[in-house]
């Protein structure tokens, strides 16, 4: 038996950037996540969501409790309808900011994930789809 | 809007934060030391992230900000209570905190200030008859 829980958080403020680590720590424990994995899924979905935030223009984010018969883990997505990223590769490189940040959010994440996928379109938006497996 | 309360404890400033900070509220805790060190001349600031179960980039940045500000006021900044996950994760998500000093605990964290205080006083005793000197 397979199922999947699902819950849809709108981020639109910084509150709402913490209201999604909340969530993703219910879910990754829910789903059984050691604490590193846990604290690493957590992370990565804190970074994700501030981008929605301050590139994306604002979004939502889907969190997942996956109960699979083959693996159980927590997969979030973050979708937004801002500018899109011109060239997905430069943004995934540490370093690489058109903000003030230090530009290691998205190349970090993808190194605190199992799962990691970045689909965008200029003047259209970004989806970012991360997963942590037990 | 809410803050993070900051102690004054003898030669330092103490912060336990123990909240899940959003950007705002660190943001406000940088400002607010600021000041405090320069209005009680504290000459050294200890920050307590044992309630925190992550840190991220911003939270990083605003903890390595906190340590440069306070060091060109005079200041040192210990941040204590790291916990092991949260060592990891930082690790992997590529963020060193350059010269932010760390101390496993709290006890260790004002045993560094407090050795840094006596340096501090030792030198300035030492400065002391040049000072004069020069009048
Ligand atoms: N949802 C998004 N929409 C549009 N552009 C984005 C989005 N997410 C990231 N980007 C672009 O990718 C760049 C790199 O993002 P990344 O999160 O790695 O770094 P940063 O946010 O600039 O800094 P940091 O995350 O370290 O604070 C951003 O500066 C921005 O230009
Ligand atoms: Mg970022």
């Amino acid at each position: 038996m397979s199922t999947v829980t699902s819950e849809v958080l709108a981020i639109r403020t910084g509150d709402d950037v913490v209201r999604v680590r909340q969530g993703v720590r219910t879910a990754a424990s829910k789903a059984g996540l050691s604490l590193v994995d846990q604290t690493k899924i957590i992370t990565a979905a804190s970074e994700l969501a501030r981008n929605t935030l301050d590139y994306g223009g604002g979004g939502t984010a889907r969190i997942e409790l996956v109960q699979e018969p083959m693996r159980r883990g927590v997969r979030i997505i973050f979708e937004d309808q801002g500018p899109g990223i011109p060239d997905v590769e430069q943004a995934l490189s540490d370093g690489f900011t058109t903000g003030r940040g230090l530009g290691l959010g998205l190349g970090g994440s993808k190194r605190l994930c199992n799962e990691f996928r970045i689909e965008t379109e200029a003047g259209k938006g970004t989806r970012v789809t991360i997963a942590r497996w037990r | 809007m809410d803050r993070i309360p900051i102690l004054k404890l003898g030669h330092s400033l103490l912060v336990t934060i123990q909240v899940d900070m959003h950007d705002r509220l660190a943001m406000a805790l940088e400002e607010d030391l600021t000041q405090k060190i320069v209005s009680s001349g504290a000459k050294g600031v200890l920050i307590d992230i044992s309630a925190l179960e992550i840190v991220d980039s911003f939270i990083g940045r605003t903890l390595a900000n906190i340590a440069g500000v306070s060091r060109m006021l005079d200041a040192d900044t210990v941040v204590v209570g790291m916990r092991p996950a949260v060592a990891i994760t930082l690790v992997e998500l590529g963020l060193s905190l350059p010269g932010v000093r760390t101390a496993l605990n709290a006890e260790r964290g004002m045993a560094l200030i407090s050795r840094r205080v006596a340096e501090a006083d030792r030198d300035g005793a030492a400065d002391a008859p040049d000072v004069h000197g020069d009048e």
